[in-house]
């Protein structure tokens, strides 16, 4: 260094010759966490994915983004029970994002503007067959034509959807809108036999030529129960009333409607019944926090009119009326009997008890195990005998639509990776981004979007839909609620806060990169990061 | 709030930036080309405010006066940390000064760009003094009162730290009551900086009626870059207070940076007003009203105060300044609150 003046070392010139990184003991990480919605989305949709297109306006992406995972977005905006609001990190801040009604605005731009769901690339040559086109049928059929699969759907009822048309009242989902999304999937190329009981499922199979199989027949047969009844007394089951309103002749129940059950099945019975100028009393053994039926449904039966008997059984039905006995819950909880009777006027009395699962296909199937009436499968929704998959209502789980289409994808992936020889493997599930994850401060405060609801009048005397969905604004209003837990959504915090400019913002969509040249690992990019993005790991040497 | 917040439900106003806003009511820090001015590769502290409260500064100051823009510089930590010789990090006209001698180096500058105006010189050239606290409330105290008294067109823009934190964090006139500096020990009877002594240079600036005294924090960059951008629009004397928390010197971990300085404001203990000709005409309310305790808290340089036993008088007066800023600076928004 012989022509630099005393204690000279560099040349002149920028401190970019000083690399600073080499003073940091932990260096930040961009990660992607798994937002708690996701994560509870039975039909593991990517919610925080397809809400960050809504964000821009992008309704179209938003909507193929969604449907990688769920064909029926706008069945799921009215029906599904949005667990992913219950576990939304929103909900600690004001109030969960309207996950559900965005989702039904998503479904009903699509079927408004005819969006096609993408059809395959490549041909399989595989065929497989689907038994049942309910929902989790029809989200296998999807999801494996998508695949590149030949699908054949063989349904014994008259019309596509299952349960969605024979279970669940119009008034909750509109008939056209169930007959858009199924077309839309038939339109992909899927082969649909209506009317078609398949007896024996390895026979078809043989018969057909098939590669494969997914059973989805769901739960049709109506759970009795013994009541002593006199001859001429009504004493019907739900299915078959649900069933029979899609038909020409709807069913005659009377005036006086008794419900017998407290699921979700029960209330939308009453509320029918209630439609259909009758004045429906629900009978349930136990209290409504015991009610399996959903809370909000409950209270939109009782704002119609439904009466509630709780803690109550039927004892004995004459043919105008009924007995039933008062019961109190013991210390374990459980209803008990307590002698005192009382007797309630009765036209007829509608059984909800539940649902049992038609095994009679199933019959003479080698390796094939049923339990507790439900086919058992494995973690790949095979069932004992290799190529046979089952889904749905008939296997052993919670019941409901979005399980169903859950079902259905997880079958489809499972089947396809089984045509191909091998298993599948699902990738590793991100760190769920908890609420501790985030810097709330930066959100501000901003409340739900609320749903127009149908007035009541309407809703005791007709099968109009009841819930109402949002516009275009409040449908952006709602998306952009949305905290982008644990992914990136462009703030450009970290890019801001660096005293150091040791984050290269890579432009819109590409996110941010750290210069480690330069970054000294304060960790004030993580810590001001609203959606809990950026990790901070110890440094290794 | 002094200017119209971004109306935004999941951010609002409170990010850098936002992929959904329209590029011209973005920040000037989310601006891929900002200037940068404060370069990589500069020797201050991890976590450092000063440096991110003067890229701040700088860069919205570059962006408001098209690039035409010279800064003086006191020495202090700033100077040393960006600009051991031979290597700088600043990427605009640069030029160092003694500790206590910036505001009269800018007004030079100031007056030589004014003769070459005269002279055909066709640029706007606008000049920037900045120093630290140190600089600025005690040294360099008496150049920066002429500059105000003359109102020379020059913004000046302290960064305020609470003390001589490179020399080894010893008290200045802006280190508040009660903390712990070098010099200022948490022992005796009235343990760290003494009650009653020191200075607010806001309240200074105001009392010369200079066009424009703005506070801000680096906790709210909307509103520090609306600030810097908006002493442009004026001529003559304009001072902006900045407060920038210093890990080293406030015993806080590095990443509470920017943390710190909310809760400064959000506690009251800092207030963030405008003020135009000695008048108070803005000031940015309180979201949601903290104690004192939370800005204290973190800070080793008021440990002394959360000891086994809390010195609850201490922490009762500190409250009671807080309490004293929220009114007389107008801190909370009565119709939100």
């Amino acid at each position: 260094m012989p022509n630099k003046p005393f204690a000279i070392t560099l040349n002149p010139g920028s401190s970019l010759a000083n690399l600073t990184g080499s003073w940091r003991t932990e260096r930040p990480v961009y990660v992607d966490r798994l937002p708690p919605c996701n994560n509870t989305c039975p039909a593991g949709e990517d919610i925080q994915g397809w809400l960050f297109h809504a964000e821009s306006g992008n309704y179209e992406k938003a909507w193929q983004h969604l449907t990688r995972d769920n064909p029926f977005p706008a069945i799921m905006g009215r029906v599904c029970y949005h667990s992913c609001e219950g576990a939304c990190n929103r909900g600690q801040l004001d109030a969960p994002v309207g996950i559900n009604s965005v989702e039904r605005f998503l479904g009903d731009e699509a079927i408004k503007r005819g969006w096609k769901l993408a059809t395959p690339e490549v041909e399989s040559g595989k065929h497989v067959l689907i038994v049942g086109a309910g929902p989790s049928g029809m989200s296998a059929a999807y999801h494996l034509r998508r695949l590149g699969h030949r699908v054949t759907v063989i349904e014994a009822g008259p019309l596509l959807g299952g349960m969605m048309r024979f279970g669940i009242p119009k008034y909750r989902l509109p008939r056209d809108v169930l007959d858009a999304e199924m077309n839309r999937v038939v339109d992909m190329g899927v082969k649909v036999e209506l009317n078609t009981k398949v007896d024996d499922i390895l026979a078809t199979m043989k018969e057909g030529k098939f590669d494969a199989a997914f059973l989805a027949v769901g739960a049709h047969i109506a759970k009795r129960a013994f009541i002593p009844s006199g001859e001429v007394s009504k004493i019907v089951d739900a299915v078959s009333v649900l069933r029979s309103m899609e038909g020409e002749d709807k069913p005659m129940l009377g005036r006086r409607v008794i419900v017998y059950g407290g699921g979700n099945t029960a209330i939308d019975v009453a509320r029918t019944a209630k439609r259909m100028g009758a004045e429906p009393i629900i009978v349930y053994r136990r209290t409504r926090d015991k009610m399996p039926a959903h809370d909000f449904e409950i209270e939109e039966a009782m704002q119609e009119g439904v009466m509630i008997r709780w803690l109550s059984t039927i004892k004995k039905a004459g043919d105008t009326s009924i007995t039933i006995e008062k019961m109190e819950l013991d210390s374990a909880g459980f209803p008990q009997p307590t002698g005192q009777f009382e007797t309630l006027e009765a036209d007829s009395v509608v059984l909800a008890l539940g649902q049992d699962v038609d095994l009679g296909l199933l019959d003479n199937v080698p390796g094939l195990e049923v339990a507790e009436g439900v086919v058992q499968v494995d973690a790949n929704m095979m069932t004992g005998h290799a190529g046979v998959f089952a889904g749905g209502d008939m296997v052993p789980t919670e019941r409901n639509i979005t399980i169903g289409v859950g079902h259905g994808k997880k079958a489809a992936r499972n089947i396809d990776a089984w045509l191909r020889g091998t298993t599948y493997v699902a990738p590793p599930k991100h760190q769920v981004a908890t609420f501790e994850k985030l810097n709330t401060w930066y959100y501000t405060d901003a409340p739900k979007t609320v749903r127009p609801m149908l007035d009541i009048i309407r809703r005791q005397s007709t099968f109009d839909e009841v819930q109402g969905g949002l516009d275009e604004s409040t449908a952006l209003f709602e998306a952009r609620r949305c905290l982008s837990c644990g992914n990136c959504f462009e703030c450009d915090n970290c890019y801001g806060v660096c005293p150091d400019n040791a984050v290269i913002k890579l432009g819109p969509g590409k996110r941010f990169e750290f210069n480690y040249d330069y970054c000294k690992g304060c960790g004030m990019c993580a810590a001001e990061c609203p959606c809990g993005a950026i990790n901070m790991v110890p440094e290794n040497n | 709030m002094s200017f119209q917040p971004v109306k935004f439900y999941q951010t609002g106003t409170f990010t850098v930036g936002n992929r959904l806003l329209v590029p011209e009511e973005r920040s000037v820090q989310a601006n891929m080309e900002r200037t940068n001015s404060l370069n990589s590769g500069h020797r201050a502290c991890q976590g450092c405010g000063e440096a991110l409260g003067a890229r701040y500064a700088i860069d919205a100051a570059m962006h408001a006066t098209n690039n035409q823009l010279i800064a003086a510089n006191a020495t202090g930590c700033l100077e040393v940390f960006s600009t051991p010789y031979p290597e700088t990090s600043w990427q605009i006209p640069w030029m160092h000064s003694l500790f206590g001698n910036a505001p009269a180096v800018a007004t030079g500058i100031a007056a030589a760009i004014k003769i070459k105006r005269q002279k055909g010189l066709k640029d706007d050239v606008r000049v920037v003094a900045q120093g630290g606290d140190g600089g600025t409330t005690d040294i360099g105290f008496g150049c920066l009162s002429g500059m105000f008294e003359r109102n020379d067109d020059v913004l000046y823009i302290c960064y305020d730290n609470g003390g001589y934190m490179n020399t080894g964090v010893q008290r200045s006139s802006a280190t508040p009551p009660a903390a712990r500096t070098a010099t200022t020990m948490p022992v005796g009877q009235q343990p760290g900086n003494v009650f009653g002594q020191g200075k607010f240079m806001p309240a200074i600036a105001m009392a010369h009626e200079i066009p424009y005294v703005a506070t801000a924090t680096v906790a709210d960059l909307r509103d520090l870059e609306h600030k810097v951008k908006k002493a442009m629009t004026f001529r003559g004397a304009r001072y902006i207070h900045i407060l920038v928390p210093c890990p080293l010197g406030w015993g806080a971990a590095s990443q509470d940076t920017i943390k710190l300085s909310r809760l400064a404001k959000e506690t009251g203990t800092f207030p963030v007003f405008e003020a135009e000709y000695g008048e108070l005409t803005n000031s940015s309310k309180i979201r949601r009203v903290l104690p004192v305790e939370e800005y204290l808290r973190p800070q080793k340089r008021f440990a002394h105060l959360f000891g086994k036993t809390p010195a609850v008088a201490t922490l009762v007066r500190l409250q009671a300044l807080a309490d004293k800023n929220i009114r007389k600076y107008q801190l909370l928004d009565k119709e939100a609150n």
